[in-house]
């Protein structure tokens, strides 16, 4: 059975709209997408949705009592709200510079949560 | 037991609470509210009318006329802004030049001094961008604009200097006779004194008919206003009302004092006595009544609208004085327009009526000048240089589009009687006024709040209790 | 005190602006920032998707913001914080630049060249004229990202969002991780005004409906919001009666629009553009007042902070070619600007307006980036360029949306080898 399936890409401000043939679950062509980022987008789409986690952690002793965070790299889609959770768990104290790691392999993700700013 | 009550901490109740701060009378004011100037003092025209409107003879009349007397040396003795920017009344249809004619005959009666009546031409000299349509015009000179706010905590911070108590976030749910004065209950306690003003605005006529039979009836009667930005605050210099027109009753075009431009209101009798809401019907009604007078309304540069309640009593005049059946009880009822304009003459009048009954000596020492917030917008360089020396705060801007620094803002909330919440800050400073509405300056304005009051950020409110800004701390919820 | 260049703004702009024109050969110049960090708006925007065109990688708003600040620092490009320009004006050929901050009380900057970076502000509540009550609750989406990402505050539980901006969406999903409900986004338009993948990746991963063609027209609650009202709209975005619908919520965002913030550029009297709501420039991105310079949102609202550098940077190298010029030669030869040949560019058929509205061939560098945005959306139209009557360029675009800036590239050569050019004329078309 023959199906198809529309993404907006996110890699880039583009937005591509892409479109993705399925036969029996398999890719059988992409379209619409303006560069290769979007045909591998929609491929983990279909397979293991990922997203770039953005967050803050509680920090202690600095001149502001958060610090902007992310995952090192992007994580299961699935993961996101379990990761965010352990992230309501995690104080650092400054200083913070940006690249700390705050939490090592978050949800066994094997991906790290990295201090996005510096905290004096 | 107090000698004095005032309810109500509105512009009325706290030029009659400074009026009593002249005798040796123990007075307080309760208010429901978190500040003063919650109610309909706080939304309204901000016009000192001339005071042809009134009918001779009535008390408006009467004290529109005293108290737009009073109000420049007030202004001067108590550092507000007043501005005496004459007043047009627009014309446009010369068959209804005799109405001109009738507010003409009115105002002198009722004292107005130098009232005349204008041709179109005239008044499009006075005000360029008045609208071609306008064919005559009644031009009162004497008519101005003030600051409401700015005269309620004027008048409410000189009489808290001279003694009188005030008692916020209090409501009274209760007022009863008893044998040597009355009892007032309210949400924090009882009060106890010899006599009680009644100046509860919309409320008023609930808080008499607890205590007379003589029953009076207030509607609230709604206004809608749309403000525009600085940039236009000079489309006109006087304050443009209209004759009634085929549209309705007409609406007001005025510059406020500080530099605004505003547009309002129009009159809707509602049931809710707290109905401050504005609606699509009666914002898009005053503009387009409103742009009858000039020649185009600069819509664009709306940068917020409100709706405020006028106390309107059925026979359509103030109620001012003691209640017959009640001895000690004195009502200030029916305050609707022009009762910021007589405010000053109410307490005046109030003060004196009451002294007379139970008299009263004066105070020796009565401070009668107050000392505004200094303002850095209006200051010239050296001014702002020498505010600067005095305390760096005045060099932190906090506001940018009102340009208004934390020295205004920590001034505002350390000074008598100041400002526990942004709407507080915001109407003795204004900070926040400005076109982005706060959108900047909320977040500062609540921290350095929250510093001076020695309380969290979250419990800072925009004004009453329930109007928090925070709900809570991040990963917390 | 005496500078060179006064750059106002220590954000994306002002950050490019200073770097360039250090590079530039400029160094006696001054960053005034009003904020106590550099960086501006780029502080709060802790969400990725920075700086794919200027670093080739994804970055949050403040590790974007931290690359340009590093540079300043290693450039020692000297800056102060916390620190308010209340005031510009001119002086004969100087402009005068008040400031004020707490250790140096008010100061007047003489300065031989300015360059705008003020940056923008969010349309509120009153602007947008939304009827109903005024309690607490009702927050510009920006400012809401300021209370979480800055200050670790939330300002609700239960939000609706009005306006489909890019903070607006940014701020839904950045609400709901924090574990507010996001309960919809509601836009005027028949089209959204924000980035699509940001409707992607921040609204429908998370299921949060988008209503296009609708508005907020009551809020109700009197001390804080405790529902909105919202309506469809027909198609000349007046809410259809009947069709109103009461949604519980505590907190109203708004996303609905930036509005350059030029009160100084109007103070100092230079010439707005009405569509942008920012300073008509030329070619170097200079005012009608000579040796003021703007660049970023300031200029015209900037969908990507990629280009807002980019554009910044042009504007620090031409003030130092100004600098230069002005230094170098004899002021006469200099300063007739105005009188120079000059080409207009028109923007017609579906183009708003132009960055830079004029083009000075004489000062024009080999390519000259034009930016610009769309009335409306566009299916499989074109942008095509006219100088005078003649095509020189047919751009295919699958679609075109109001909601993304678009530029063109000019090249120096292909204008020079049409004598006598005057217009150059921007548009949509269309088949």
């Amino acid at each position: 059975m023959t199906e198809t399936k529309e993404f907006t890409c996110i890699r880039c401000p583009l937005g591509c709209n892409v479109v993705a043939t399925l036969d029996d679950g398999k890719i059988v062509s992409i379209t619409g997408n303006t560069c290769p980022r979007g045909a591998e987008y929609v491929t983990n789409e279909l397979t293991d949705p990922r997203r770039i986690v953005t967050s803050l952690v509680k920090v202690t002793g600095g001149e502001r009592s958060v610090v902007p965070v992310k995952t090192k790299t992007d994580i299961p889609k699935g993961k996101i709200f379990e990761c965010l959770e352990e992230l309501k768990k995690v104080t650092v104290s400054a200083p913070v510079t940006i690249g700390d790691v705050v939490l090592a392999n978050v949800c066994d993700t094997g991906v790290d949560i990295v201090a996005t700013a510096n905290i004096e | 037991m107090q000698d004095i009550i005032i309810i109500g901490a509105g512009v009325t109740g706290c030029a009659i609470a400074r009026e009593l701060s002249r005798y040796e009378l123990d007075v307080c004011v309760i208010e429901k509210s978190s500040d003063v100037c919650e109610g309909t003092s706080k939304a309204n025209s901000g016009i000192v009318h001339a005071g042809y409107d009134a009918k001779p003879g009535s008390l408006k009349a009467k004290l529109n006329v005293r108290g737009n007397e009073m109000m420049e040396q007030l202004s001067k003795d108590l550092d507000f802004p007043f501005k005496r920017n004459g007043s047009l009344v627009l014309c446009f249809d010369a068959k209804d030049k005799g109405q001109l004619e009738r507010l003409l005959e009115q105002g002198r009666q009722n004292g107005v001094k130098d009232l005349r009546i204008i041709t179109g031409d005239e008044a499009r000299k006075i005000e360029p961008e008045l609208s071609d349509e306008v064919c005559f015009a009644l031009y009162a000179p004497t008519g101005g604009i003030v600051c409401p706010f700015n005269l309620t905590i004027a008048l409410a911070e000189n009489a808290a200097v001279n003694g009188v108590k005030f008692h916020l976030d209090t409501e009274v749910i209760g007022v009863s006779k008893e044998n040597d004065g009355y009892l007032v209950k309210t949400s924090k306690g009882d009060f106890k004194s010899r006599i009680v003003v009644n100046a509860s605005g919309v409320y008023a006529a609930k808080i008499h008919n607890l205590v007379s039979d003589e029953k009076i009836n207030i509607v609230p009667r709604k206004g809608e206003y749309c403000l525009f930005d600085k940039t236009v605050g000079g489309l006109v210099s006087s304050t443009i009302f209209q004759l009634p027109t085929k549209y309705g009753k007409g609406v007001l075009v005025t510059p406020t004092v500080h530099g605004n431009l505003l547009v309002g209101p129009n009159a809707v009798d509602i049931d809710d006595f707290e109905g401050v809401n504005t609606t699509a019907e009666g914002l898009s009604d005053i503009l387009k009544r409103g742009g009858l007078s000039v020649k185009q309304l600069p819509t664009r540069q709306i940068i917020t609208s409100f709706a405020g309640l006028r106390a309107h009593e059925d026979k359509g005049d103030f109620v001012i004085g003691e209640a017959k059946d009640a001895p000690g009880f004195f009502d200030a009822a029916g305050i609707e327009s022009p009762g910021l304009s007589c405010a000053p003459a109410i307490g005046e009048y109030m003060a004196d009526m009451i002294v007379e009954k139970y008299p009263a000596k004066r105070k020796e020492n009565f401070v009668s000048k107050r000392k505004g917030i200094p303002s850095m917008a209006l200051a010239s360089p050296e001014e702002k240089k020498k505010l600067i020396e005095e305390n760096h705060l005045y060099a932190n801007v906090v506001c940018r589009c009102e340009l208004v620094t934390e020295g205004e803002i920590v001034d505002s909330i350390k000074r008598p009687l100041g400002a526990t919440t942004l709407d507080g800050v915001k109407r003795r400073t204004r900070a926040g006024m400005g076109r982005c509405q706060a959108g900047f300056c909320s977040p500062k304005t609540v921290e350095i709040l929250a510093r001076e009051l020695g309380v969290d950020e979250g419990e800072i409110t925009k004004n009453n209790k329930g109007s928090e800004f925070i709900v809570g701390k991040i990963k917390e919820l | 005190m005496d500078k060179d260049l006064v750059i106002i703004g220590g954000g994306p702009a002002g950050l490019a602006a200073a770097i360039a024109a250090k590079e530039a050969g400029v160094s006696d110049l001054l960053i005034l920032e009003r904020d106590n960090k550099l960086g501006g708006i780029l502080n709060q925007c802790i969400h990725n998707g920075f700086g794919l065109h200027t670093f080739k990688e994804e970055l949050t708003g403040p590790e974007y913001a931290a690359r340009f600040i590093d540079k300043a620092l290693k450039l020692e490009i000297p800056y102060k914080l916390e620190t308010m320009v209340i005031d510009i004006s001119k002086d004969g050929e100087y402009k005068l630049v008040s400031y004020m901050n707490r250790e140096e009380g008010l100061v007047v900057v003489r300065a031989k060249a300015v360059i705008l970076c003020m940056g923008c502000r969010e349309r509120s509540r009153g602007a947008l004229n939304i009827p109903g009550y005024r309690p607490a609750g009702i927050y510009t989406a920006g400012t809401a990202q300021r209370y979480v990402n800055i200050e670790g505050r939330m300002p609700g539980k239960e939000v609706v969002i009005l306006g489909s901006g890019d903070i607006g969406l940014i701020m839904a999903r950045r609400m709901t991780f924090e574990g507010a409900k996001v309960k919809l986004v509601a836009e005027l338009m028949p089209y959204s005004g924000g980035l699509k993948r940001n409707i992607a990746q921040c609204l429908n991963d998370f299921d949060i409906p988008l209503l296009l063609s609708h508005t907020v027209v009551d809020i109700k609650g009197k001390e804080r919001v405790e529902a909105v009202v919202i309506a469809k709209v027909d198609e000349n975005s007046k809410p259809v009666p009947g069709t109103e619908e009461e949604i519980k919520c505590d907190t109203l965002l708004l996303s609905c629009g930036l509005i350059p913030e030029n009160e100084l550029s109007n103070a100092l009297g230079v010439v707005m553009n009405r569509v942008t709501g920012g300073p008509l420039v030329n070619e170097s991105l200079e005012t009608d007042i000579e040796g003021v310079f703007a660049c970023g949102n300031v200029l015209h609202v900037h969908d990507l902070v990629d280009y807002v550098s980019e554009e910044s940077a042009q504007a620090g190298k031409k003030a130092a070619e100004y600098l230069k010029a002005k230094e170098g030669k004899c002021s006469c030869s200099e300063s007739g600007n105005k009188a120079e040949a000059s080409i207009k560019i028109n923007a017609v058929d579906g183009v708003r307006y132009t960055v830079p509205s004029v083009i000075r061939l004489s000062r024009m560098e080999d390519r000259q980036t034009v930016r610009f945005r769309v009335g409306a959306v566009y299916k499989k139209a074109a942008i095509q360029v006219l100088a005078g009557d003649k095509e020189i360029m047919n751009l295919k675009k699958a679609a075109l949306a109001p909601g993304e800036m678009e530029q063109v590239i000019l090249q120096k050569s292909v204008l020079e080898a049409l004598p006598d050019l005057t217009e150059v004329t921007i548009r949509v078309k269309t088949d």
